[in-house]
């Protein structure tokens, strides 16, 4: 069966720059930089990354952060809690927006 | 060799190939697992001679690594030499220690470099330590911490202190998890005493004649992390939630050898595993590969280029035809020699690379 997503994808992410090679390469000097050992450590990059991978729910992003944040001393303990922390966020997203609701309620019904 | 009631209640995360008999315990079955593996997708094959593209010559002789045995209180699920209790026969005895130094008494080499198994658990390991610090040799020991808490070890740690013994401590993480999963259940605990008794002989605290190394390796197929990186939040975690300190981190990656194969093999991970290593093959690694400046000695006294090729029965190949053993050793031969290599080796030589001392790019 085919699939819209194909994992040998990622591994011809550099790809992309066949149409624009200089955007590519803006692109991918950028994402090389953020990356780096800075003010946040290369695992607290990495499981910011994991975190925001599950959120915006790339598979691509999932496998590579997963990986990364192993390779730079996570455990699954510290990878559960930033994935909880993306479903903390996306699921108060979703449940602060019930505000708006509300006031549309209190505007538009009678008490 | 070791009273059974002394090591009963070390950690054990599995039992070494050889007690299992299984097929993988031999060397020849390994390469061979290796070498029928499909990496043609793999830069320049999966070939590693064809990487590195030039034959591998010696560089002066830094280290002089003695294996004195496989003989271990613990068995670790990743371990490269398949140590553990039961390996009482490979051993080396006090005449190859003597061999040993004779042989340290030819060289340049400026550090012994003492592995195992559990080198402490060899009748002879004092003596040989005493002996090469009477040569003026610095002394790394390999250990794996746990031993320390043994009775008949209780004054190691100031034993080492006294001699300048730089301790090289296996963890391969700073939280209990990921340790106890490939060292056995309540490795944790009791690598965090023995930190604080090296602690308390005066280790980790920056002295450079009580130098205690901690080596980091992945807990599963993936490379080692940023060395640098790691170092910084292992001492900042271990001090905040251990109070125990240590003055530096090696990272090493797992070699697709030994125990660790047997884990790739039966858990799907093998080709993966060589494809992330062939994948991340960095030619800046080559030069400081630590076969090119280490002579490994074997427990029968047997030379190889490294640990690894000791543990796959990969001899040292002198010009001379010989099949080199320490009581023979010529270091004008063993410097003209091609050193051995084959897949195993993209594991010292993948991302930052890594060796005996660490990162190498």
């Amino acid at each position: 069966m085919d699939t819209y997503y194909k994992p040998e994808h990622l591994a011809k992410f550099p790809q992309i720059g066949e149409g624009s090679p200089k955007l590519a390469q803006k692109f991918f000097d950028y994402y090389a930089e953020v990356f780096k050992e800075g003010a946040l450590s290369a695992r607290e990059k990495s499981l910011i990354a994991l975190a925001v991978a599950h959120s915006v729910q790339c598979p691509y992003c999932i496998d590579a952060y997963s990986q990364e944040s192993l390779k730079q001393g996570s455990d699954v303990e510290q990878m559960t809690e930033a994935v909880h922390v993306a479903a903390a966020i996306r699921g108060g997203a979703t449940l602060v927006h019930g505000v708006q609701m509300l006031e549309h309620v209190h505007q538009k019904v009678m008490k | 060799m070791t009273p059974p009631n002394e090591t009963e209640d070390s950690p054990r995360a599995t039992n070494s190939l050889a007690s299992r008999g299984a097929e993988i315990a031999d060397a020849a079955e390994q390469l061979a697992v290796l070498a029928r593996l499909d990496l043609a997708k793999a830069p320049r094959g999966g070939v590693f001679a064809a990487n590195v593209g030039k034959p591998l010559r010696p560089a002066r002789l830094d280290i002089f690594q003695i294996n004195v045995g496989k003989l271990c209180n613990m068995t670790c699920r990743h371990c490269h030499v398949d140590a553990g209790p039961d390996r009482v026969r490979e051993n080396m005895d006090l005449e190859t220690i003597d061999a040993c130094l004779r042989a340290l008494d030819a060289t340049e080499a400026e550090a012994v470099d003492v592995t195992g198994g559990a080198p402490e658990l060899n009748p002879n390991f004092r003596y040989l330590v005493d002996e090469c610090v009477k040569r003026g040799k610095r002394v790394m020991d390999r250990c794996n911490l746990t031993v320390l808490l043994l009775r008949r070890n209780a004054d190691m740690p100031r034993w080492f202190a006294e001699r300048g013994v730089e301790v090289v401590a296996s963890l391969p993480h700073h939280r209990r998890l990921n340790t106890d999963a490939q060292r056995g259940s309540g490795t944790f605990e009791k690598s965090i005493e023995a930190l604080r008794r090296l602690n308390a002989a005066g280790y980790g605290r920056a002295d450079p004649r009580r130098r205690l190394t901690l080596v980091a390796n992945p807990v599963g197929a993936y490379l080692a992390g940023g060395q640098a990186g790691l170092e910084k939040e292992w001492k900042a975690e271990l001090q905040k939630n251990h109070g125990v300190a240590f003055d530096r981190l090696i990272a090493l990656n797992n070699m697709p050898i030994s125990r660790f194969l047997d884990w790739l093999v039966s858990t799907g991970n093998l080709q993966g595993y060589m494809e992330l290593l062939t994948n991340a093959f960095n030619p800046a690694t080559v030069d400081g590969l630590m076969c090119r400046n280490t002579l490994s000695v074997g427990w029968d006294g047997r030379l190889y280029d490294c640990d690894f090729n000791q543990m796959l029965d990969l001899e040292c190949r002198p010009p001379d035809g010989r099949r080199p053993h320490v009581r023979d050793f010529d270091p004008a031969v063993w410097a003209q020699r091609t050193i051995v290599t084959a897949r195993h080796c993209f594991g010292c030589t993948a991302g930052a690379g890594s060796s005996c001392g660490g990162a190498l790019a």
